[in-house]
């Protein structure tokens, strides 16, 4: 029976994982991920599910025998943030290189140093050219969509990728939020049964994993990882569709919101999102043209549907929390660009970084972003590509 | 997925490299070992087995990596150059002095 309870983002991704009922499991606490790992550790424990939970030493060793699993056939599930991710990130590639369908819930963290354990997006989009699908959460009920959608798009016979299903650590993953919770029969059925492509234990067909690809192989073997991962976004799309004729709710690989006619429109991901609807709804009543674009898939980058949604609009600041320190703009801010590149399509173009090691982003500070962008809309010039939202000493 | 993985497998072996489009998911190979594979191209050494010492024991046969020793009714008869890598594990393990031994040079 469905039901709407009270949960945090942490605890509606433990929800999710209770009811998809991974075959293995291996985790390392770490805030702001411990609630999940605490409360899958309690689902096992009195055996709600039938999960073999790996205790590792470590976040490379979690990764490592998550790799060891999937690629034994077992639906394989883990979750982490910020130094845990760093810590996996050789595995990361390796999963993604060998074609695991790994889902892994990363909650958004900062990275050290300084040591802080509050949120920003250094984690997962200091790894986003690891070879994983990246779907980015605005709520804590869409990580728990999201979780159920990523184990059907990663087991996907054309994707067979990994994904990671981010949130921003503490701003969702402490919050309580009513989240309608799914029949567990339901979310079993949507998932399915795990027939996995590759798989090390069917004596049947013996396979060899791991192997040595020398200068001959090796480059085609990563564009078909890449191709790969380009061409998940229509599975991503279908998936999500299909969740949302069944259960009501879907998000889509973007949402343009109030975009049809905005003049001035923020760019952004995670919960930045939901503070930018309400100031965009605020300017919207005394008549101001602003609109929000949200990128819910950030890997594969929706290159069309960007530029799409962005064509006509006179200015545009991308909002993400985390700095690309010596490059030309930051990740989100200059794939964005790249977007606008590949589709001719010209937009006076801005970025904010915000927020980095969990200062807040409140609306009075978003709304200070379109006036800066109605300044810019105005004049049709841009004074400063790159900003910093709430810098002290930054003008 | 089989299908297109010995497809690729067949591909290696007439050494005509494969397209991107060709390659097996993941690098993943479903030969059963390294049989289908000349890894006697690889060999800067090679194991000289001599008929008159050798026991007929089989450790040669089970520790070799590459299936390169040739066994006809439970008796060694031979090395398949092939197969043989020179890796020296059979020399190794052989329980005689003088059944198998390594030379050098991968050619016989």
């Amino acid at each position: 029976m469905r039901k709407t309870i009270g949960l945090t983002g942490d605890g509606a991704a433990a929800e999710a994982m209770r009811q998809i009922d991974p075959d293995v499991v291996a985790a390392y606490p770490i805030t702001p991920q411990t609630e999940i790992v605490e409360r899958f550790a309690e689902f096992v424990a009195e055996g709600s599910v039938h999960t073999e939970l790996v205790t590792v030493e470590s976040e490379h060793s979690a990764m490592s025998a998550c790799c060891g699993s999937s690629a034994a056939g077992a639906r394989t599930i883990t979750c982490t943030s910020s130094q845990g991710l760093a810590l996996m990130h050789e595995m990361l590639y390796i999963a993604a290189g060998n074609r695991l369908p790994i889902v892994l819930i990363n909650v958004n963290r900062t990275l050290s140093a300084p040591i802080n354990i509050h949120n920003d997006q250094s984690d997962s989009l200091g790894s986003r050219d690891a070879g994983w699908i990246q779907l980015y959460c605005e709520g804590a009920q869409e990580v728990y969509d999201t979780v159920i959608q990523a184990v059907r798009i990663a087991e996907d016979r054309s994707v067979m990728l990994p994904v990671m299903v981010c949130l921003d650590g503490f701003v969702v993953s402490h919050n309580v939020e009513p989240i309608n919770v799914l029949d567990d029969q339901e979310v079993k059925d949507f998932v399915g049964e795990f027939r996995p492509v590759i798989n090390l234990l069917d004596t049947e067909n013996p396979i060899s994993m791991g192997n040595l690809t020398l200068p001959e192989y090796f480059f085609e073997h990563k564009y078909a990882q890449a191709y790969a991962l380009e061409q998940s976004k229509p599975v991503i799309a279908k998936v999500d569709k299909e969740f949302g004729e069944k259960f009501g709710r879907s998000y889509g690989i973007i949402e343009a919101y109030r975009m049809d006619d905005a003049e001035i429109a923020i760019v952004t991901l995670g919960s930045m999102v939901g503070t930018a609807r309400v100031v965009a709804d605020d300017l919207r009543q005394q008549g101001i043209k602003a609109g929000v674009l949200k990128i819910r898939c950030y890997r594969p980058f929706p290159i069309d549907e960007v530029a799409e949604a962005l064509k006509g609009v006179k200015a545009a600041a991308v909002m993400e929390k985390a700095l690309s320190p010596g490059a030309p703009g930051p990740a989100v801010f200059s794939d964005v660009l790249g977007a606008l590149y590949h589709k001719g399509v010209h937009v006076n173009l801005i970025s904010y970084v915000a927020g980095l090691g969990g200062r807040d982003v409140p609306a009075k500070s978003i709304r200070r972003v379109y006036e800066h962008l109605q300044k810019i809309a105005a004049s049709g010039k841009v004074d400063r590509i790159l900003n910093y939202l709430d810098l002290r000493g930054w003008q | 997925m089989t299908v297109q993985i010995n497809d690729a497998i067949r591909k290696l072996d007439k050494k005509s490299f494969p397209a991107w489009y060709e390659i097996p998911l993941g690098g993943t190979l479903v030969a059963e070992g390294s049989t289908d594979y000349h890894t006697g191209s690889w060999r800067t050494k090679r194991p000289i087995w001599n008929a008159e010492e050798c026991s007929h024991c089989m450790i040669c046969w089970m520790y070799c990596p590459e299936t390169a020793i040739k066994v006809e009714n439970g008796k060694v008869v031979g090395i398949d150059t092939n197969l043989c890598k020179g890796c020296g594990i059979c020399a190794n393990e052989c329980p005689r002095e003088k059944a198998m031994t390594m030379a050098p040079g991968g050619e016989y």
